[in-house]
């Protein structure tokens, strides 16, 4: 924390938590606390990945700084202002690629920058730009359904980064794709992140993955959801699939799940 | 390779789509598949001729009247020289009109409150216990207060058809526009919809697979509405004409007129379901739903 504080002195961060809690209000009356105290924060063009099992309120934390959800307390600023509702400046992902159906492949990116109202022609060009970024320029005219799940998710991506957003957020993005489309959906958001220089916030309950994608790896506990560790990822910027088999990446995903074990994450 | 699959799927459902079309049943492409079309017609054409034959046959070795209970040769004559004439085309203009015009007054009105409506549960609870308690009065109850105030006009009948083709479209325009799934309407919210674009975006799309079921209803029952008004009270239509050979003990001139009627009934159906297939291209969810109500 201390060493993060030191840079946010220099350039303000991408965004920052401060002493974030949120507290539910459970059917039969009483709390139930889904984060506990978290505070971190992130440079601008970071890649950062939280990690954590179901129940660490990790998903709660995204829709904080989506502006879907508001802090019980503390305090959550993107780019130094403080969220207060959804921003311009950040794109979303969810697990489902949720796309309109009866849109095209180009009119469901296309959402984003029509309800921001912005001008048709450059977003169509951005749109291409985006779609050709996440290999799908030649679908444009398709509809969802003529899509598998793996291209569907990418053009959720290419939707969320039509407007250019400062902050990406993706709550477990490839959570639904079968393994191996899982793999290469990885190493295409690497490039994407290396093209864009957008900064990142991947929500997931997978460790090799976290620590795959991310600068930075946050690793939270359950009830109450905390952070209780973050990792620095020392690993090259090219990263390809066979790093998953070198000794080093494994060392620092039994190190997260010895983590998560020693704080009953996975009870 | 997984482009071609997917155009040839999309051609498949477009092909099962437009088979479903004139026969206008729903779900029973699937058993037809093996079926080679020859055959298919020569059973439905066979059917038909079998279900003729024996309502012939039934009428004459019963030896029951005519004018009580006629033969299909009686109906089929009736139904020509009522064509011939021009009676039954007259008549079939002025309920074909009240049928439409009550249908579109009726479907507006109740796709227009069920959008105001469906907004938000406090509209619901402030609103919808008066539309319940509309639709509780039976029609057919009303029909006479409508003739008395509107006339033996087709103003009556029209009104009397609104009132009930309302209710069906009210009832799935608010379940509707309920129907969007919620990480749909969050993902808008994220990238800053108001509730004008979540509505317009994404739950009136969502809504109208329910909207259409309930035209779908709604036609048919305008076909009653209009047929009913015209019982209760007037100088014209195919209602008034059956009460008119009610009167002359003319049984098979009854019978030609409620074939017109169902006749008209069912090109209406197909028509509203033609429609619906274009509109809501993207699901086959509108057969599904008007099965099952």
């Amino acid at each position: 924390m201390k060493m993060t504080d030191s840079v946010a002195a220099v350039q303000p961060a991408a965004f920052r938590l401060e002493g974030v809690h949120k507290r539910f209000r459970s059917k039969d009356g009483g709390d139930v606390v889904a984060l506990h105290d978290v505070s971190f924060d992130v440079k601008p063009g970071e890649f950062v990945t939280v990690v954590g099992p179901s129940g660490c309120g990790k998903s709660t934390l995204l829709r904080i700084l989506a502006g879907l959800a508001r802090a019980s307390q503390g305090e959550v600023t993107l780019a130094g202002k403080p969220v207060t509702g959804p921003s311009r400046d950040v794109g979303v992902v969810f697990q489902a690629p949720v796309l309109l159906p009866w849109r095209t492949v180009m009119e469901n990116v296309l959402v984003p920058a029509q309800i921001q109202g912005r001008d048709v022609k450059t977003s169509t060009e951005r749109a291409r730009h985006y779609l050709q970024l996440v290999g799908l320029e030649q679908f444009h005219t398709k509809y969802p359904s003529e899509l598998s799940g793996g291209m569907q998710q990418r053009v959720g991506i290419a939707r969320a980064l039509v407007n250019d957003p400062a902050l990406l957020l993706m709550d477990e993005p490839f959570g639904a794709l079968d393994a191996m489309t899982r793999e290469s959906m990885n190493v295409e958001l690497l490039k994407l992140k290396e093209r864009t220089g957008a900064t990142i916030m991947l929500v997931t309950h997978s460790i090799p993955e976290a620590v795959f994608l991310g600068d930075r790896v946050v690793v939270m506990s359950p009830r109450p959801g905390r952070i209780t560790q973050i990792v620095d990822v020392d690993l090259p910027r090219q990263r390809t699939l066979e790093l998953i088999n070198t000794d080093h990446f494994g060392t620092y995903v039994s190190g997260i799940r010895a983590n998560l074990h020693a704080t009953g994450g996975l009870d | 390779m997984d482009l071609s699959k997917s155009e040839s799927t999309k051609a498949d459902l477009a092909t099962s789509v437009a088979a479903k079309q004139p026969s206008g049943s729903s779900g029973a492409e699937l058993f037809e598949q093996g079926i080679n079309p020859i055959k298919r017609r020569l059973m439905i054409g066979g059917f038909f001729v079998f279900v003729i034959l024996a309502w012939h046959w039934t009428v004459t070795w019963t030896g029951v009247s005519h004018l009580i209970f006629p033969g299909p040769l009686s109906v089929a004559k009736s139904v020509i020289d009522g064509f011939e004439s021009g009676e039954i085309v007259r008549h079939l203009w002025v309920t074909l009109y009240e049928i439409l015009m009550g249908f579109a007054v009726g479907a507006t009105l109740g796709f227009l409150l069920g959008a105001v409506i469906g907004q938000s549960a406090l509209m619901e609870a402030v609103f919808y216990p008066y539309v319940v308690a509309f639709q509780t009065v039976p029609k057919v109850a009303v029909a006479p207060l409508f003739v008395l105030w509107f006339g033996f006009g087709m103003t009556s009948k029209v009104i009397i058809t609104a009132t009930i083709v309302f209710f069906p479209v009210l009832a799935n325009t608010i379940v509707g526009l309920r129907s969007a799934p919620r990480d749909q309407i969050e993902l808008m919210r994220a990238f800053t919809a108001s509730s004008w674009h979540v509505f317009r975006m994404v739950r009136l799309p969502h809504a109208l697979p329910y909207v259409f079921a309930g035209l779908d209803i709604g036609i048919v029952l305008a076909v009653i509405g209009a047929i009913v008004g015209e019982f209760v009270g007037a100088q014209a239509g195919l209602g008034y004409l059956i009460l008119q050979r009610n009167f002359s003990m003319d049984a098979a001139g009854m019978f030609a007129i409620l074939i017109v009627l169902s006749l008209i009934g069912t090109v209406l159906h197909a028509l509203v379901r033609w429609i619906a297939s274009r509109v809501i291209f993207w699901t086959d969810a509108f057969a599904d739903l008007s099965r099952s109500t």
